[in-house]
């Protein structure tokens, strides 16, 4: 017997909080707009906790039919949700997160004039992500693909008067629609081969494919469409270059939709299609390969980075691209795990860092920071919890969940040496680079003015419009927040330990997980070495940080200047948005203006237009001077014309 | 008896000077009185028709054919006096304000 969960209302209640603020918040005070944007999320997550303590693994997979939507011939699609271990871990993520960071922005934002847009776009989002998690199919959960990225512009966008900031949204949009563009190919080619977008249908009908040559080419050109897409929603190369300038929104949004959910929703989609990717090894290297070099590459760029919010976005980036690595060695479940965890320390080291912009009056690099240790030890030791979760260091949440991707990488069905070995040079970077942040940011000596902190109030108007003198602490309404994901930080990952994360997902990836067990055992001994060797660079990371950065602040400009090609083009990022400009916006701008625009709107349409206009002119401009006002003449056309006819008539008759 | 063909030849031939009349002459009595011509042309026509078939349809036609140019005389006359009251001439060339 199934219990009955009212599932829809978890989706709903965020999107009556967004109808409500958005209609009515302009004329409401702040107050309501507080109680009316906490109330509903919240309602949401205690619905989800409800669920989580209710269900039982049996009743698993749970399907709730919402109403019919799409009735297509055959094809049907219904607004219908799904429930099973995967997505009661993503519902917890999304409502525990997003109720924290709801509640953060309510110090955060508190004197911004958006305040009432701010949470209905906020409570907006959670209404889309919470869709994408619990859609049943592939098109509900595109419904919700789609929303979150308005969700994700808007807010991006949310200081919109700011040009960089509204490029910035559009950037974001533009290049998740590439993404999209796969994606929807994908669910083509799915209907088109199986007749269905339902996650079970689909996924009965794939694991029934004759094994063969032709299948495999097919689930392997799916597989890699629906990668696509999730290149383009998960940040992951090529697609990565909007998530950096994404940090142009206020930073409770950095927290929730670029670091902690949002973004995350391309993972949990691979991982959703496992079924699809288990049947295409090819799809699954190319998943763990574009994984593994984001990881890298974001991370490289993550050390030279002195805007706090950038670093923290190419960590991002960094990690997200771990999450594909995980799932393309074929250990999903260890790639949800990060999912998890990550959430928590990154969602905490983004509202810490905003926390650290509240105290400095709006400044963001890092060089204007320093030693502020002392103004603001709240933040400090939050931040340092998260930092020492995501650089892995035992037994905090990260690293439970990298070493185990780490591992997976190695042992796992799909995994190799090769992403092993470019997975630790990463973590290695991860913890230089997140150490050098803390360290530039609270030791040392500050160096921001305090008369320019104030001066510079002005230009980030979402916060601290009071007048500042020294750094300062936060308010409670940010602090706790931040309390409680640094308590998760600290503790997430013991779910993880003994494989019992990896067990409640069994049911799902159960397959893949079996076939790598009979090796697991043999190397027990390996697994420690590997795990020793991970938390080993982690440390040498710390200890390269506190060398460069506290007890010798004189070296980095030094190295700097000795690599000095290489250190520019990553303080450029590689110059990938240059690489991209010229390689595809600067044409495709060119294009529009010379053939498009000039060419076939100006030549063509206009011109077709502007030439019918100017002929029927000419030709009656002719035919006018027929009336010429003079009655033969008039007489003549008449006389003209009815012998005309006559002629005909007799022609007719002749004719005959 | 007379065949039908004289009867229409001399139809035709009345047509025809009453439509050169018309479109040669510039004084707009001569003009007025070309259009009687070809009027009695057409109604030349009926009558041999009508003579020819046994039929009074075109007799009755004839008659409608003088009730209207009478009136038509009535009435172009009286528009003949007016232009040459507003305009102080009879030929038609400068009569042409009716145009665009």
């Amino acid at each position: 017997m199934n219990p009955f969960f009212n599932l829809w209302l978890i989706p709903i209640l965020p999107l009556a909080g967004a109808a409500i603020n958005g209609f009515f918040g302009k004329r409401s005070s702040k107050q309501t707009v507080s109680v009316v944007g906490l109330l509903f999320p919240g309602a949401a997550l205690a619905w989800a906790l409800w669920v989580a303590a209710h269900f039982s693994s049996p009743s698993l997979p749970y399907q709730e039919f919402i109403a019919h939507w799409i009735r297509s011939g055959s094809f049907t699609a219904d607004f219908a949700l799904y429930l099973d271990q995967l997505s009661l871990v993503m519902l917890l993520v999304v409502t525990g997160v997003g109720f924290l960071i709801h509640i953060y922005s309510v110090g955060y934002m508190w004197d911004d004039p958006g305040y009432y847009r701010f949470f209905a776009y906020l409570n907006l989002f959670m209404f889309f992500m919470l869709t994408l998690v619990l859609a049943n199919n592939y098109l509900l959960m595109f419904i919700g693909w789609e929303g979150v990225g308005l969700a994700s512009y808007l807010l991006i966008g949310f200081w919109f008067t700011k040009d960089s900031a509204a490029s910035a949204g559009k950037k974001a949009f533009i290049v998740n629609r590439i993404g999209d563009f796969g994606f929807l190919i994908g669910l083509f080619l799915l209907i088109q081969h199986f007749n269905s977008l339902d996650f079970a249908k689909v996924f009965v009908s794939v694991t029934h494919l004759p094994a063969g040559a032709g299948t495999e080419s097919l689930l392997t050109t799916i597989g890699i469409l629906l990668m696509v897409g999730a290149c383009g929603k998960s940040a992951q190369i090529p697609l990565y270059v909007w998530l950096p300038d994404a940090m142009e929104g206020p930073t409770p949004v950095s927290a929730l939709i670029h670091a902690a959910t949002m973004v995350t929703a391309g993972v949990y989609m691979v991982a959703r299609s496992h079924v699809i990717f288990e049947r295409a090894p090819s799809a699954l290297t190319v998943v763990a390969i574009i994984g593994t070099l984001t990881a890298f590459f974001a991370a490289t760029i993550g050390i030279a980075q002195t805007d706090i919010k950038k670093v923290l976005a190419y960590s991002t980036v960094s990690q997200l691209g771990y999450m594909f690595m995980a799932c393309g060695v074929g250990a999903f479940s260890a790639g949800i795990f990060h999912l998890m965890t990550h959430a928590f320390f990154k969602g905490l080291l983004f509202l810490a860092a905003g926390s650290v912009i509240h105290a400095v009056g709006g400044e963001q690099d890092m060089r204007k920071m320093g030693g502020l240790r002392s103004y603001i030890p709240w933040t400090f030791l939050t931040m340092g919890i998260a930092t020492l979760a995501i650089a892995g260091i035992p037994p905090l949440a990260g690293f439970w969940s990298k070493d185990e991707i780490l591992w997976k990488a190695y042992s796992g069905p799909h995994g190799s040496w090769v992403f092993w070995r470019i997975g630790i040079v990463t973590a290695f970077i991860t913890s230089f680079y997140m150490f050098r942040l803390l360290f530039m940011t609270f030791f040392g000596e500050y160096h921001g003015s305090k008369v320019d902190a104030h001066g510079r109030v002005s230009r980030r108007r979402g916060h601290d419009n009071h007048a500042h003198g020294e750094p300062h602490e936060s308010p409670m309404v940010m602090l706790v927040p931040l309390m409680i994901l640094a308590v998760l930080s600290l503790v997430g990952g013991l779910v993880g330990i003994g494989n019992r994360f990896e067990d409640f997902l069994a049911p799902l990836f159960g397959s893949v997980e079996v076939s790598e067990a009979a090796g697991e055992t043999a190397s027990r001994f390996a697994e420690y070495v590997l795990m020793g060797v991970s938390i080993g660079v982690a440390i040498l990371g710390f200890i390269l940080a506190y060398v460069l950065y506290v007890s010798r602040p004189y070296l980095p400009q030094r190295i700097a200047d000795s690599l000095n090609g290489l250190y520019v083009a990553v303080v450029n990022k590689y110059y990938v948005d240059e690489l991209y400009a010229s390689l595809f916006v600067k044409p495709l701008i060119d294009g529009s203006t010379h053939i498009l625009w000039q060419g076939v709107d100006r030549k063509v349409i206009d011109d077709t237009v502007n030439n019918a206009a100017d002929g029927a002119r000419h030709v009656s401009d002719e035919v006018r001077h027929m009336q010429s006002g003079n009655v033969r003449s008039y007489a003549g056309w008449i006389a003209a014309g009815a012998a005309g006819v006559i002629a005909y008539m007799v022609w007719l008759g002749v004719g005959r | 008896m007379v065949p039908l063909s004289y009867y229409l030849v001399l139809s035709g031939i009345l047509f025809s000077c009453g439509m050169v009349g018309f479109l040669i002459k510039r004084n707009i009595i001569t003009i007025f009185m070309s259009i009687e011509l070809m009027l009695n042309g057409v109604n030349l026509s009926f009558v041999a028709f009508a003579a020819h078939w046994h039929s009074l349809a075109g007799q009755v036609f004839v008659f409608f054919v003088m009730v209207v140019a009478a009136a038509e005389a009535a009435v172009g006359l009286a528009i003949i006096i007016a232009v040459y009251r507003t305009r102080e001439t009879l030929n038609i060339d400068q009569v042409n304000l009716l145009k665009l």
